[in-house]
């Protein structure tokens, strides 16, 4: 994930400071961990260094210093060029599910029987993400975000399933020679 | 967010040991499942693997070979076909993929059916379809065909027609099958809401983990059988 170009994107909402940055970042992308004062800082650093940002103003309203940051033109083509870019799509995906699944079948252990019980593990998360996308008060930013995590989690499901099915089919066909 | 933790203590409906064969076709062999009042089930397993038998058994549209079908205390499997269709018309609803509108009458009149049928009179009938066609957001719709509705217009129609009659338990085989996803999320939306208003229990029969997540609890089937949980769950 780009903070750079969050923060640019937050910036295009007007100049801010870098405390309101990061509570609109952790507002606006919930499942996401929370911005680091010092990143957001720092990261507002480097775009002011790349003329991407720049300083609106500097104030104290007889509290510590705050500094107001503001795009800059080039930040706004920056961020314009970076939400239409793809993303590249990845070639394969590897992760722990298939690793155990693979390691389950070469040490002759129980894929079956570990794919039954991710499965209702990941069927336990999926309802608790419908129940906060389908909860009266949820706003968009959580409904997209619920069905962006719901999507990924049916696919593993997906997978699993027709893992299952064909380890099902390939025990018969040992068993019955 | 958990109906199950509120509804201990005896299934409304449970099936025990169900088996079902369709000529030389097994459908069920040895299919057990319970639901309690006020719960969301979601039946789920490949094609083939008997959901919409277990269903059919369950709801009492189908007689099993073997096995039983209890609804509290009654034994569903040897209900005679007047009780059954008492039941049908008052305690239980059932909602399909498609094709459950009768295409002659408006929407109104769909939803009205079966509280006329039941010996409401046609204006009190008339007057609960329209709210029920509201709280689904098809009022605007009300004097429509079937044929001139939207396959999410058609499925809240049938949601209307499913829940006027405010029954115990509602039996609903891919719901959302015909329609496209973002339809069909808003569809079970608008059902899981309603059943827990009504605290009525649901039986969904889904091949969709994205739609069988919005039940409490999943029941798997595989070749016709449920898993050794449901036996004794």
């Amino acid at each position: 994930m780009s903070t750079r170009h969050i923060l640019l994107g937050l910036l295009a909402m007007g100049p801010r400071h870098g405390y309101d940055l990061k509570h609109r970042h952790d507002e606006r992308f919930p499942q996401a961990r929370p911005l680091a004062f010092g990143q957001v800082y720092t990261t507002l650093q480097r775009l002011v260094r790349d003329g991407l940002a720049e300083v609106e103003e500097t104030g104290s309203d007889g509290g510590p210093e705050r500094t107001m940051y503001r795009s800059t033109d080039a930040g706004a083509r920056e961020l314009a060029d970076w939400a239409g870019s793809v993303t590249p799509s990845a070639p394969f995906v590897a992760n722990e599910i298939f690793a155990k699944v693979v390691v389950a079948i070469l040490s002759g252990g129980d894929p079956a029987a570990y794919l039954a019980a991710q499965r209702a593990s990941h069927m336990q998360r999926m309802r608790e993400l419908t129940a906060v996308k389908s909860a009266k008060d949820a706003d968009l930013t959580t409904v997209l975000s619920a069905d962006y995590a719901l999507t990924h989690l049916n696919a593993d499901l997906r997978w699993m399933t027709t893992t299952a099915d064909r380890l099902a089919t390939l025990t018969a066909e040992v068993e019955s020679t | 967010m958990n109906t199950t933790e509120s509804a201990h203590g005896q299934p409304l409906l449970a099936a025990r040991g169900l088996y079902k064969a369709y000529g030389s076709t097994p459908a069920l062999r040895g299919a057990s499942a319970q639901l309690r009042a006020g719960e969301i089930v979601a039946v789920t397993g490949p094609s083939g693997s008997g959901k919409s038998s277990l269903l059919h058994c369950m709801a009492g549209m189908v007689r099993p070979d073997h096995g039983q079908v209890m609804y509290g205390d009654e034994h569903l499997a040897h209900a005679s076909e007047d009780r059954l269709s008492e039941l049908r018309r008052t305690q239980f609803a059932v909602v399909f993929q498609f094709g459950q509108l009768i295409p002659e009458l408006t929407a109104v009149d769909n939803v009205s059916l079966p509280l006329i049928l039941g010996g409401t009179d046609r204006r009190t009938a008339h007057g609960q379809a329209h709210s029920w066609l509201e709280r689904f957001g098809v009022l605007d719709r009300a004097e429509a065909r079937p044929g001139e509705l939207s396959g999410g217009q058609e499925q809240r129609v049938a949601l209307a027609r499913a829940l006027v009659t405010g029954p115990r338990i509602v039996f609903a085989d891919e719901p959302t099958g015909a329609l496209d996803s973002l339809a069909g999320e808003q569809v079970m939306t608008e059902l899981t809401a309603a059943a827990r208003e009504l605290g009525a229990a649901v039986l969904l029969v889904t091949h969709d983990a994205t739609i069988a997540a919005y039940a409490d609890r999943e029941i798997r089937l595989t070749d016709g059988r449920t898993g050794a949980l449901e036996v004794s769950a």
